[in-house]
């Protein structure tokens, strides 16, 4: 099944001139593949990956999530699409800094409301356990380092069981070693969950590293921007 | 798909109490907006009640009385030999009869039956001398039916020495008014003469003394019974001089009074027309007290809202997480309106406390005036009415004051937000 599919994608920035930075952008992603989008700093990147993600719905051409249309759908129904299906790993992390590490992981199930607590914080705790910060559940999550950070970031992704986890640059705060380790949580969560991956990275080392065919999206674009397939 | 309260409050709940002192220093804002307000309010409408009781309580509501004045028909136009000519009568007077009402009996059974009127009491009012050793006064004497004056216009209260009971006991007493009494240097239990202007002197007891606060009443005026009155006058007890109405509500009286008036032939006068000023006086009063608590309320407010600006811009980075982890705007919004629905609701309830506390103590604080004698502290009004009125206001004030920054969070980019790093 195709887990996301976009088709003709145009986007324009309009200020503070009229730049076509998105040009008729068409690709899928299937079941359990590990995609990464490549290109230069500024090259539209980032941009291709709220449009992907439905937080950005200024473009034009047509979505699909799960075979389902999502151009056209209101915030609310994207908001919902997001909470149950899609987990977000950003570049800075970004946890709540008053709520402990435990609550961060809880929040988005609890917003999704189909378990009690009790079993969402079991729940939370088994995803903490697996990404190996479990015993930093219960402090404020200002105060754990940043490669911590990143894996309780990356075990809220996972809290609803989502068909898909988006990265902008996850490991781009972290130094080597942890962003290795990173990666290597990517992919054994990917092989264990038939998890779909897309990681918008300007890592060519971690590309080139994974990187097993290139699949050709149509790119026309005066910028390159490289679909690797895991 | 609506998000479940538990999850909103305990964000709204971390996010105030991990800034404790500014949701502190917010609440604390509505805190004393409402406590002003309460106490304002309790101390201002209390002291308007004392001001206007102090008339208005032993003022009956409908007055009805006969004025001396002369005959709206002269004899010559009741003539038939003169009608349709232009006359001209010069010097008309009024004819010396006694200020009685007509029928007096029938007219307070016939007003008894009305449903609206509370009670009604006969009064018979007499020009009098006292006299005491050399000394001679002039007064008025008002007989009364002492548990109906009681009943409806708390008389009792301004007897200070002596009791309004032991008049009832007693038909040779008096009730002396205050400033007489020193005037005459006379005591409870002394013996004062009383001349009639028919020329009778008649010795009576002081059983009492009254005082109203009112120098001009306390001067003058003294209370005896009904039929010590009409004795007074050499009247039978069919002599009425003034009847007093005490209705139900008050608001009735003008209309009624010009009814009564119109149907029995006598004079009305109702309170409203009597004590104007009072009114005016009171509703200007209240005018200042609810102008200087919204003012307060507003201020508060502003507070609120500025709090919750600034709450909203530290958190942008946290709403746009919010969002892109699967909260809607409209969740966003209800956790920042919730966030100033407590803030308000604790400071409400907070200022109601706190102006619940110090109305107590101002209502401790006594006040002594010789003027004032039935009040022995500063008077308060504990009418639930305001406390009602002080939560509902604070409820208001901060959902406006949260409205505008929750609605400016609910519409944040999250795109913007996580791309701007």
């Amino acid at each position: 099944m195709k887990i996301l599919e976009a088709k003709n994608i145009n986007k324009y920035f309009e200020n503070p001139v009229s730049f076509h930075v998105l040009k008729d952008i068409s690709f899928s992603i299937d079941e359990g593949e590990f995609v990464s989008i490549m290109g230069k700093s500024g090259c539209g990147k980032s941009t291709l990956l709220y449009i992907l993600s439905t937080m950005d719905t200024q473009y034009q051409g047509d979505l699909f999530f799960a075979e389902e249309k999502m151009s056209g759908k209101n915030s609310k129904e994207l908001a919902h699409i997001r909470n149950a299906h899609i987990g977000f790993v950003f570049q800075f992390h970004y946890l709540l800094p008053e709520f402990t590490v435990l609550e961060n992981v809880m929040l988005p199930a609890k917003k999704l409301d189909l378990l009690n607590h009790t079993k969402i914080k079991k729940e939370a705790l088994g995803k903490l356990e697996m990404l190996g910060v479990a015993d930093q559940a219960f402090k404020r999550a200002s105060r754990i380092s940043g490669g911590q950070k990143q894996r309780v970031s990356i075990a809220r992704a996972l809290i609803n069981n989502p068909k898909i986890i988006m990265g902008d640059e996850p490991t781009g705060n972290l130094d080597s070693k942890n962003a290795d380790n990173v990666f290597k949580i990517f992919k054994e969560i990917s092989d264990l969950n038939k998890l779909s991956l897309l990681i918008v990275t300007h890592d060519l080392d971690f590309a080139k590293k994974n990187r097993s065919h290139h699949r050709n999206g149509r790119w026309t674009n005066n910028i390159t921007i490289k679909l690797t397939l895991w | 798909m609506r998000t479940s309260y538990s999850i909103i409050f305990s964000i709204t709940k971390t996010h105030l109490l991990t800034r404790i002192k500014q949701s502190a220093i917010a609440a604390l804002g509505v805190t004393f907006g409402i406590g002003t307000f309460i106490i304002l309010i309790s101390f201002m409408t209390g002291l308007n009640g004392l001001l206007d009781g102090l008339v208005l309580n032993r003022t009956p509501h409908i007055q009805l009385y006969n004025e001396i004045s002369p005959s709206q028909k002269q004899p010559v136009q009741l003539a038939d030999n003169f009608t349709g000519d232009f006359n001209i009568i010069h010097s008309i007077k009024p004819k010396n009869n006694l200020i009685r009402i007509h029928n007096a009996i029938p007219i307070i059974n016939k007003l008894k039956a009305d449903s609206r009127i509370l009670g009604i009491t006969p009064q018979v009012s007499a020009k009098v001398s006292y006299l005491a050793g050399s000394i001679e006064l002039n007064g008025m004497v008002s007989g009364i039916n002492v548990k109906e004056e009681m009943r409806l216009f708390n008389f009792d209260d301004y007897v200070v020495k002596g009791s309004a009971l032991d008049l009832l006991r007693n038909n040779k007493g008096i009730i002396l008014g205050a400033g007489a009494a020193d005037k005459l240097s006379l005591k409870v239990g002394d013996k004062i003469q009383v001349g009639t202007i028919t020329g009778g002197i008649i010795p009576l007891k002081i059983v009492g003394i009254f005082q109203t606060g009112l120098a001009e009443v306390d001067n003058v005026q003294s209370y005896v019974n009904l039929k010590m009155a009409q004795q007074l006058l050499g009247q039978g007890n069919n002599y009425i001089s003034n009847i007093h109405i005490k209705l139900h509500d008050m608001s009735l009286a003008a209309g009624m009074a010009k009814t009564i008036s119109k149907e029995y032939n006598v004079s009305a006068l109702d309170i409203i027309a009597a004590n104007a000023q009072f009114e005016t006086g009171t509703s200007i009063r209240n005018l200042i007290t609810y102008a200087v608590s919204i003012t307060l309320l507003i201020v508060a407010g502003f507070g609120i809202y500025n709090i919750l600006n600034m709450l909203i811009y530290e958190k942008m980075k946290d709403i746009a997480i919010l969002k892109a982890t699967g909260f809607s705007g409209e969740d966003v919004r209800r956790i920042f309106i919730s966030q100033a629905m407590i803030i308000g609701f604790t400071g409400g309830v907070l200022g109601l406390i706190i102006g619940y506390l110090v109305s107590v103590m101002i209502s401790h604080v006594p006040m002594e005036f010789e003027a004032l004698p039935t009040i022995k502290t500063y008077p308060v009004n504990f009418d639930p009415m305001f406390y009602i009125i002080g939560i509902i206001f604070a409820l208001i004030s901060t959902f406006l004051a949260g409205y505008l920054p929750s609605r400016k969070a609910a519409k944040i980019d999250p795109v913007e937000i996580i791309r701007g790093q």
